[in-house]
């Protein structure tokens, strides 16, 4: 059962503008005008909240327990109601959600910070596969979404003009969009992994973004046209992308129909697509038409600051919906290597 | 709407030790998740979510272990939240599943936690980096070591206090087969005597590091009536959160600690905990933690804790007694610390804990805290269902 009893609401969503480097500010500093927007927002203090989430990862921050810094920004004292999921902050949204459908809390700030450009990513990120079999071959990020991307090409699914063209229309819908860091098209360049070529992969960058939930009343008293989380769910697939037909997202799926994403059409998709092919197998899943808006802030390939990017897709739905632009609107997050780890959420604005 | 009462349906632990080079990691969890599942008379199928929860992902290697560990917990095809908030990570963890089945999101949730400390070196894994901190502390007692002098001072507790507690729990401990640490032969003096480490803290007052995982069944009401064995009742769970360092921040008693320990109380309808708790397991990773705690926590009045562990209350045939199971002391996987207090609680109210069952015990405290004294996890578990 995953579809919310209770009317649960996003209220408010702020991002930072994501940059290539931010050697100048800590995590917290980057992190504090976004919280700073959805409270101003909202007119809450951090007293008022009635629960706080956050999604990070130490190994982007390069060192130990680096969440725990983000609790300054917070400014959390007295002390408050607090977790932490190490992922993306999708995720923390999620776990805020089930925390004010318990009833417990009827407001909850979720936050998410990612520091991409203090490591290497490739790199880093290939430290999230199997330490046996897999992550001591160091195969990396763009790899194995190259694996994906020829799988869906052997498969007659898309090609690499098809690919461009995907790249081109997210980076040109990025061109409005203040946040991004790739603000309108790119060449698509030389290969970076065949088939993959510069355009079809995200560039790195650093950024960070809030969202406040809110149940029943309080939502209608914070925010004129709250996006209602009509049902969020998410799902996992087998690691090793030999146990995967890389072509499909069959966890995408479930948590979508979980989700109530079928039950009616949506306008708005927002979907955390890093590769250009991850695009093609998400519209696959989600049965997105040509009549369906996908990625008006331009995804993931014009802005991916990592452990935000998931929760900004929520952030950018909720906010299409708060400005009348989107009635019912899709959000999803991804999480490992190929598309492993998929979050769909569905938002609606109250009838005009 | 009110909330779906939760229930403790199966517990599972491996056997602890400085290094499981018998397991992988997979191997390490699924140890734990397997005995929950017979305990509650599960399998893999009845599970509809896996909740993990570790200490950071430096000490194996592994960023965001959930995506590799998915197979070995039956995941597949299911939701899997993966939880840390430094020490308390066990705790938070476990409340985050009972909220899944608290907010009928779940019916049945699989909560897991543990560490591999074998992988990496913890003491200097805990022991920041330049520029992050001055190059001045090793290890968290280190970090500790200043908190429990300012406690000495302040109380005027006697400096034989820690090695009361680090015997008791030692003692504790040779009554727990799953147990890290199993010294058939200590003895007070040998604490006491026992190396230096952090002026006050002894080596034998000292936590190990050790390798292991924990696991426990949550379920609703109708799971619980299916199950083989009697549950725990969830009666009140809290998570509370300061930041690391601010001016006033008081490390001997955290406010948050104070305060979630209050939340739990009002939940739970506790109004004193040394007359209506039967059993605490604290997180005591150090000895002289075990005064503080039950200062922070309401079981004694500010500076007299140190009394109760005299009096000999807090042993396992006291009147109140603490960490029947041998503590932090005693096993020490970090990531799964948390939750071992959790599961310890719940086996207490459930009546098989073994060799070291506080006998009637009805209501049970578990503990859980990390960071610098700055996350706090708590959950009180009873024989019987709350009332609602």
């Amino acid at each position: 059962m995953t579809r919310p009893p209770a009317d649960i609401a996003v209220v408010a969503f702020a991002q930072t503008p994501c940059r290539p480097r931010t050697g100048d500010v800590s995590e917290a500093e980057m992190l504090l005008p976004a919280l700073r927007a959805v409270l101003d927002a909202t007119g809450l203090r951090t007293g008022d909240l009635g629960f706080v989430c956050s999604g990070s990862s130490d190994y982007l921050a390069g060192r130990a327990f680096s969440f725990t810094l983000t609790l300054d920004a917070v400014g959390a004292w007295p002390p408050v109601p607090e977790s932490h999921v190490e992922m993306d902050g999708a995720w923390a949204l999620y776990e805020a959600w089930v925390r004010l459908l318990t009833g417990e809390a009827d407001t909850a700030l979720v936050h998410a910070h990612g520091m991409s450009s203090a490591g290497t990513v490739r790199d880093v990120l290939s430290r999230t596969l199997d330490p046996y079999t897999l992550a001591p071959l160091w195969p990396d990020a763009v790899a194995l979404a190259a694996l994906q991307a020829q799988a869906l090409i052997d498969a007659g699914r898309t090609d690499e003009k098809d690919l461009a063209a995907v790249a081109h229309r997210n980076r040109t819908a990025a061109a409005s969009n203040p946040h991004a860091q790739l603000r309108g098209p790119r060449p698509q360049g030389d290969y970076v992994v065949q088939p993959l070529r510069t355009g079809d992969c995200p560039p790195v960058g650093d950024g960070a973004a809030a969202v406040v939930l809110a149940t029943g009343d309080t939502a209608r008293r914070l925010c004129d046209h709250p996006a209602w989380i009509r049902g969020i769910d998410h799902r996992i697939e087998p690691h090793a992308p030999g146990l995967r037909d890389l072509t499909a997202s069959p966890s995408t799926r479930l948590a979508a129909e979980n989700a109530g994403a079928f039950d009616a059409p949506v306008d708005l998709a927002e979907l955390h697509a890093p590769f250009t092919a991850q695009e093609v197998v998400l519209r696959t899943a989600l049965d997105l038409g040509d009549d369906v808006t996908v990625n008006p802030s331009g995804g993931a390939l014009a802005a991916n600051p990592l452990m935000a990017t998931g929760l900004i897709r929520i952030g950018e739905a909720a906010a299409r919906i708060h400005r009348g632009e989107a009635h019912r609107a899709l959000a999803h997050a991804t999480s490992g290597p190929c598309l492993q780890h998929n979050l769909v959420a569905v938002l609606e604005g109250d009838r005009p | 709407m009110t909330k779906e009462p939760v229930a403790v349906t199966g517990i599972g632990q491996t056997r602890h030790a400085a290094a499981r080079r018998d397991v992988s990691l997979p191997g390490l969890v699924r140890e734990a998740a397997r005995r929950a599942l017979d305990d509650a008379g599960l399998d893999w199928p009845d599970v509809e979510a896996v909740v993990l929860g570790k200490a950071p992902d430096f000490f194996e290697g592994v960023m965001t272990p959930e995506l590799c560990l998915a197979d070995a917990l039956g995941a597949t095809g299911k939701p899997v939240l993966r939880v840390h908030t430094a020490g308390s990570v066990g705790g938070s963890t476990a409340l985050v599943a009972a909220s899944l089945v608290a907010a009928r999101v779940h019916r049945t949730v699989l909560t897991v936690a543990y560490e591999k400390q074998s992988e990496s070196n913890a003491m200097w894994a805990l022991s920041l980096p330049v520029p992050f901190q001055p190059p001045l502390l090793a290890g968290a007692g280190g970090f500790f070591a200043p908190h429990v002098r300012a406690y000495i001072r302040r109380s005027g507790a006697p400096a034989d206090t820690g090695a009361l507690v680090a015997h008791k729990d030692r003692r504790n401990a040779l009554l727990n087969p799953f147990a890290h640490l199993h010294e058939h032969d200590l003895t007070l003096e040998k604490v006491r005597s026992s190396p230096m480490l952090w002026d006050p803290i002894r080596y034998s007052e000292t936590c190990p590091s050790s390798d292991g995982a924990c696991a426990m069944v949550l379920t609703d009401r109708a799971g619980a009536a299916r199950a083989p064995r009697p549950p725990a009742w969830l009666h009140g769970g809290a998570m509370r959160s300061e930041p690391t360092l601010f001016p006033g921040k008081y490390f001997v008693s955290p406010r948050a600690g104070r305060d979630c320990a209050t939340d739990v109380y009002r939940q739970a309808g506790v109004t004193d905990p040394r007359h209506d708790i039967d059993v605490a397991e604290l997180y005591v990773p150090f000895s002289w933690y075990e005064p503080m705690w039950l200062e922070n926590l309401g079981f004694a009045e500010e500076g007299q804790g140190w009394r109760l562990t005299a009096s000999g209350a807090t042993a396992l045939d006291g009147d109140l007694p603490v960490n029947p199971s041998g503590g932090v002391l005693s096993t020490n996987p970090i990531g799964a610390s948390g939750m071992l207090r959790f599961a310890e609680a719940a086996l207490q109210v459930r009546g098989l804990a073994g060799d070291h069952q506080v006998p009637g015990a009805r209501r049970a405290l578990g503990h859980a805290y990390g960071g610098g004294s700055q996350f706090f996890a708590m959950w009180l578990v009873g024989a019987e269902p709350p009332a609602t």
